[in-house]
């Protein structure tokens, strides 16, 4: 199976999407995807900064839109540095639209209700996101830099959704 | 493995009777470091004993503190880069990242 099915898999698994088929994802492309998984989640903090009233989820939410904010600073410099100009492709585009979908969705809700539900996707987010990078963006990345900074990610994001599973039972 | 600080002492003789003036070993200060990488604190350093400087190098890309839990110290450690504190308590120290809790370490310091 290519890493670009794989990486298909592992998200439609949790959003239902289709992806395009591209054979392999190039150095631009696994940039233009990491960088929008971080500028999505960056969003939903907003999202949840300006809606909840719950102080560990508003601490929650700040630290999600500082840390996705850093790496994708990194990832930007990175790429100027490198010459590289990221590239859209089907894999990002199914992101945006199922963030959009997410978006939608929360801001119909309020209170504990939109805390749980913020907090639920994150965990599902987080989840997808790193199993694209195990799976697909880290094996598929050919630049060491690059390579490297998706695995500093990838640490990131499994510990932030252990952090939005432990916080998912404080706003149950 | 780093040498053991030395131990001086002193002996005085007094009406045949020895009597030792062990004074507590005041090495000096040393610095040791501590690697921050993946959201993990690398390992401690052996051998600190108070009055030590430890120098916390973060390596992510995003911002982390190395904090006791004791509030002995809380070094701010924006990405990529590298703070220092002073070890003023001795025991078992606790530590943390407060942005982070997944990120923790346990600090031995000898008096
Ligand atoms: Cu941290």
């Amino acid at each position: 199976m290519s890493r670009l099915l794989v990486l298909a898999a592992a998200l439609a698994i949790t959003t239902g999407a289709a992806f395009a088929h591209d054979s392999q994802l190039s150095d631009p492309q696994i940039a233009h995807i990491a960088y929008t998984a971080g500028q999505i989640d960056v969003d939903a903090a907003k999202l949840a900064l300006a809606k909840t009233k719950n102080a560990e989820v508003r601490d929650f939410a700040e630290l999600m839109a500082r840390d996705h904010a850093a790496v994708n600073e990194k990832a930007l410099s990175l790429v100027k540095r490198l010459n590289v100009k990221p590239e859209a492709n089907g894999t990002s585009a199914g992101l945006t639209k199922q963030a959009a979908q997410a978006e939608k969705r929360l801001r119909k809700l309020s209170g504990a209700a939109f805390d749980r539900a913020y907090v639920a996707n994150e965990i599902a987010y987080h989840r997808t996101v790193n199993q694209a990078l195990s799976t697909a963006l880290i094996p598929g990345a050919h630049n060491g830099e690059l390579k490297a900074l998706l695995e500093s990610g990838l640490a990131l994001f499994t510990a932030h959704q252990t952090h939005a599973e432990h916080l998912a039972q404080t706003v149950k | 493995m780093a040498p053991l600080p030395s131990r001086r002492s002193a002996l005085l003789t007094i009406g045949g009777t020895i009597i030792a003036l062990v004074r507590p070993a005041r090495a000096e200060p040393r610095s040791h470091a501590v690697l921050i990488d993946k959201m993990k604190f690398g390992p401690m350093p052996s051998e600190v004993r108070v009055g030590d400087s430890i120098s916390w190098i973060n390596r992510d890309p995003v911002r982390h503190t190395a904090t006791a839990r004791d509030k002995s110290f809380d070094v701010d450690l924006p990405a990529s880069t590298e703070g220092r504190c002073t070890v003023t308590r001795a025991g078992a120290v606790d530590i943390i990242c407060r942005f982070h809790p997944g990120m923790t370490a346990k600090l031995a310091v000898l008096p």
